[in-house]
């Protein structure tokens, strides 16, 4: 592909592009929280897809670098709120691993934004409503991921 | 090669109205591995079932997915519809393409656009499903009470009543905890020891229950229906089988202590029951106080015990016993109030707890049931109570409510007047909280019958003036300083959780709060649970309670031991951990990251080189193991691996989706 090509495929592109989204959520809390948000008919972007986990602990970092090798756009790992895992201290990794991962994102020259986590509960339908739509924007307003996906 | 169906749901129009379906199923066929795709407007009724059933006879089909909603809704439901069909249960996924797509976008096309992706991410998932069964632990039918207060003897006494062996370890000399202590009970002001004494004859009697009394827990090894227990017997000093609970003994010590059932107000010999109705009624000696123990010398119960019961000689004796399930019911201790410097630092002799009152008006009290200042023996004419002693109070007490406060103040200043008819008793609050049956009534007959003052307002200050306590305080009511010159304070200091409370759950495998209270598994639908299976609560050891709640919970607790114990086996869950040892390198990192202590290392032996070689790798214990994965996140070889949601499995998945 000529230069010409690949910019005017970029410029293309960027006028339609909608960021892909993949939410890890926790089977007990956040999952619950999502459906709840269903229940509610509480819209969102559809830009998010959820996959769900067991526990928010379950969730390999390599999980995530492979979502971005893949070309997601942003990644949200979502659980329970400290203090109510399910299974007691799952969450509690996971915010740790979240602190490591964003060091390693920003050292990788990744913009740390696009990998997020919170804690959203089963009663909190609206919470998730708000917790995507703002990263469904934050991750609109970076762009597409280029720097991780892998060379096509 | 697999072969997969794909069903998609029209829930009627819940989906099909901003999903289409149609479209999502002719998408599907086209999937790697799908050979059937199709849509039907209940996929969940009994004909949508059927067309699942046939698709998997027709095509002979492996493994499906089905796209609805929310898999915590249907899950068991196609799960059994796969079983039915003689497939594995398991190999089955759910793409939730209602509550996360069509009730939620209302745009058809970008609606579909995702529901599609949803099913591709499943049938990426289902393909690297493999069959899993549920596999049975078996239950030993004996049950373990820990701690012998009015909520352990309740749980044993139901578990024993549906016939299961049930052992109430208790740590003190008797049984009866803290309701024995207490001397009427609120709301109805019967005694309490009428009303608990009975139940305590009850469990020494009952053939199904064994008191193992003044013994500790040393050690909870196992998993529910296999726990194995090692229970230290402190040395009692007094042969049980011989002694006759006469009284000679303690009759005639020599060394007077200060008694800790009687909570410092009244003394007990160093051989002792700590109160009259012990049950057992057999003493122990207390070694640190007893002048044999002390000197060498004495030996005055020995000698004079008519049974020869008395053995210096005993020791603390370990055992170990096997128990299906245990119910944790090691109630609460009082705040100790000598943090607060306004309420004299603890040092004022006049003013006392809560608890302490009660020993004070009980009638097997130190006082004879007679209202006496501890310092001088004398009559109170005005007492003052004040509430929320620790409790509600951040900076330095706890934020909870202690809950039982304002009725046994209620209480406390209702028998004040009744037993000295010219007495004042002046309640400072901060709010009245009385919910319960008949507690808003009482409390209401305190104020109106009764004639006890009710103050809303902190007390600031109390001093002592000649042989009178200054309280000073404020009444927010009306704005104005007030000051009382009392006889006695009663302070109503907040229910904390036992100092070794947190040593105890550690012991056993379940989790506890910032305060040391234990840790239901559900706050309100699994109240009496804990996260650790087999392992049950009951009463103030889970956070504040009065009688009333404490005896329910025991009840409920009691019902889940019996639910338990009445299957022969229990099937458990096979979404969990699995290790593969052949690259386990049993480094043990898993062990510590795993929240039910369901990981240990064992020893393989292997050939490698013609030669047979012993190494350490992991194992998961079924009975133990909730499948939560924190321990596969841990592996850094990545031997272990969590069932049902591999590490294969969600990279499918995440494939799927991006590519």
């Amino acid at each position: 592909m000529s230069i010409e090509a690949v910019k005017a495929d970029k410029a293309a592109s960027q006028e339609n592009w909608e960021p892909k989204i993949l939410v890890f959520a926790c089977n007990w809390c956040t999952y619950a929280g999502a459906d709840l948000a269903g229940l509610s008919r509480l819209q969102y972007p559809p830009n998010v897809r959820i996959l769900r986990v067991p526990c928010s602990g379950r969730v390999n970092p390599q999980f995530v670098i492979r979502a971005f090798q893949k070309g997601i756009d942003g990644v949200l790992v979502a659980g329970c709120h400290p203090g109510d895992c399910h299974y007691a201290t799952g969450n509690y990794f996971t915010r740790r691993r979240y602190l490591v991962m964003q060091r390693l994102l920003e050292f990788m020259g990744m913009d740390p934004a696009r990998f997020q986590a919170r804690w959203i509960s089963g009663s909190e339908g609206p919470k998730f409503q708000q917790v995507v739509t703002q990263l469904t924007q934050d991750i609109k307003a970076l762009g597409p991921n280029r720097k991780l996906r892998d060379m096509e | 090669m697999k072969r997969v169906g794909v069903f998609i749901c029209h829930c009627g129009t819940n989906i099909a109205h901003t999903v289409d379906c149609e479209k999502v199923a002719k998408t599907a066929a086209e999937f790697p591995h799908v050979v059937f795709s199709t849509d039907y407007k209940y996929m969940c009724s009994e004909p949508g079932q059927m067309v699942i059933k046939n698709a998997i006879k027709e095509h002979k089909l492996d493994r499906i997915v089905v796209a609805s909603c929310s898999p915590r809704m249907h899950e068991p439901t196609f799960r059994k519809c796969m079983e039915s069909a003689g497939l594995n249960p398991y190999l089955m996924e759910m793409a939730n393409i209602r509550e996360h797509c069509s009730w939620v976008h209302p745009d058809k096309e970008k609606g579909t656009e995702k529901a599609i992706d949803l099913v591709k991410m499943a049938v990426a998932k289902v393909v690297k499903n493999t069959p899993l069964t549920r596999s049975s632990i078996p239950i030993h039918k004996r049950a373990l009470v820990i701690g012998g207060g009015i909520a352990g003897i309740q749980a044993a006494l139901d578990i024993a009543d549906a016939g299961y062996v049930v052992d109430i370890v208790e740590k003190e000399p008797s049984i009866g905890g803290r309701m024995a202590q207490v001397d009427k009970t609120f709301p109805t002001l019967d005694c309490s020891a009428c009303i608990l004494t009975p139940k305590m004859v009850d469990a020494a009697q009952h053939p199904n229950i064994n008191l193992v009394t003044y013994s500790e827990i040393e050690k909870v090894e196992g998993y529910v229906g296999n726990f194995e227990v090692t229970i230290r017997h402190k040395a009692r000093s007094v042969d049980v089988s011989k002694c006759t609970g006469c009284g000679t003994c303690w009759e005639k010590c020599p060394t007077k202590v200060a008694s800790e059932f009687e909570l410092g107000l009244g003394t007990r010999k160093a051989i002792y029951t700590p109160f009259p109705q012990a049950v057992p009624n057999k003493p122990v000696i207390d070694r640190d106080n007893c002048r044999y123990f002390k000197t060498g010398k004495c030996m005055v119960c020995q000698k004079l015990c008519p049974t020869g019961a008395v053995d210096y000689t005993q020791e603390d004796q370990l055992e170990t016993i096997r128990y299906g399930a245990i119910v944790v019911a090691t109630g609460f201790d009082l705040f100790d109030h000598s943090v607060y410097g306004e309420y004299g630092y603890g040092k004022y002799p006049d003013v006392i707890t809560g608890l302490q009152f009660e020993r004070l008006i009980n009638a097997s009290g130190p006082t004879a049931g007679k209202i006496k200042r501890p310092s001088d023996h004398k009559e109170p004419k005005t007492i003052v109570f004040i509430k929320c002693v620790g409790s509600r109070d951040e900076a330095k007490g706890k934020p909870y409510c202690s809950k039982t406060c304002c009725m046994y103040t209620a209480k406390h200043a209702t028998l004040v007047k009744e037993k000295i008819k010219d007495s004042q008793a002046i309640v400072f609050y901060m709010d009245v909280r009385t919910p319960g049956k008949n507690y808003e009534e009482f409390y209401q007959r305190a104020v109106d019958e009764y004639g006890v003052q009710y103050v809303r307002g902190r007390v600031s200050k109390i001093y002592q003036k000649g042989d009178k306590l200054i309280v000073k305080g404020e009444d927010t009511l009306l704005g104005k300083q007030v000051e009382v010159e009392a006889d006695m304070v009663v302070l109503a200091t907040a229910m904390v959780a036992r100092s070794d409370a947190g040593d105890l759950a550690r012991k056993v495998g379940f989790s506890y709060d910032q305060h040391d209270f234990f840790t239901e598994a559900h706050p309100k639908l699994r109240p009496v649970e804990t996260h650790t299976a087999g392992v049950y609560l009951a009463g103030a050891c889970q956070g504040p309670k009065d009688i009333p709640d404490s005896v329910s919970q025991a009840s409920a607790a009691a019902a889940k031991v019996c639910g338990l114990l009445s299957k022969n086996e229990m099937a458990t869950e096979p979404i969990i951990s699995a290790v593969n040892e052949s690259i386990c390198s049993g480094c043990g990192l898993c062990i510590s990251i795993c929240p039910y202590k369901a990981i240990d290392l064992k020893t393989i032996t292997e050939r490698v080189h013609g030669k047979m070689l012993e190494r350490q790798v992991a194992a998961v214990n079924s009975g133990l193991c909730q499948g939560c994965g924190a321990c596969t996140v841990a592996c850094r070889s990545s031997a272990l691996n969590l069932r049902g949601f591999t590490n294969e499995q969600i990279l499918a998945e995440v494939d799927a989706l991006c590519l």
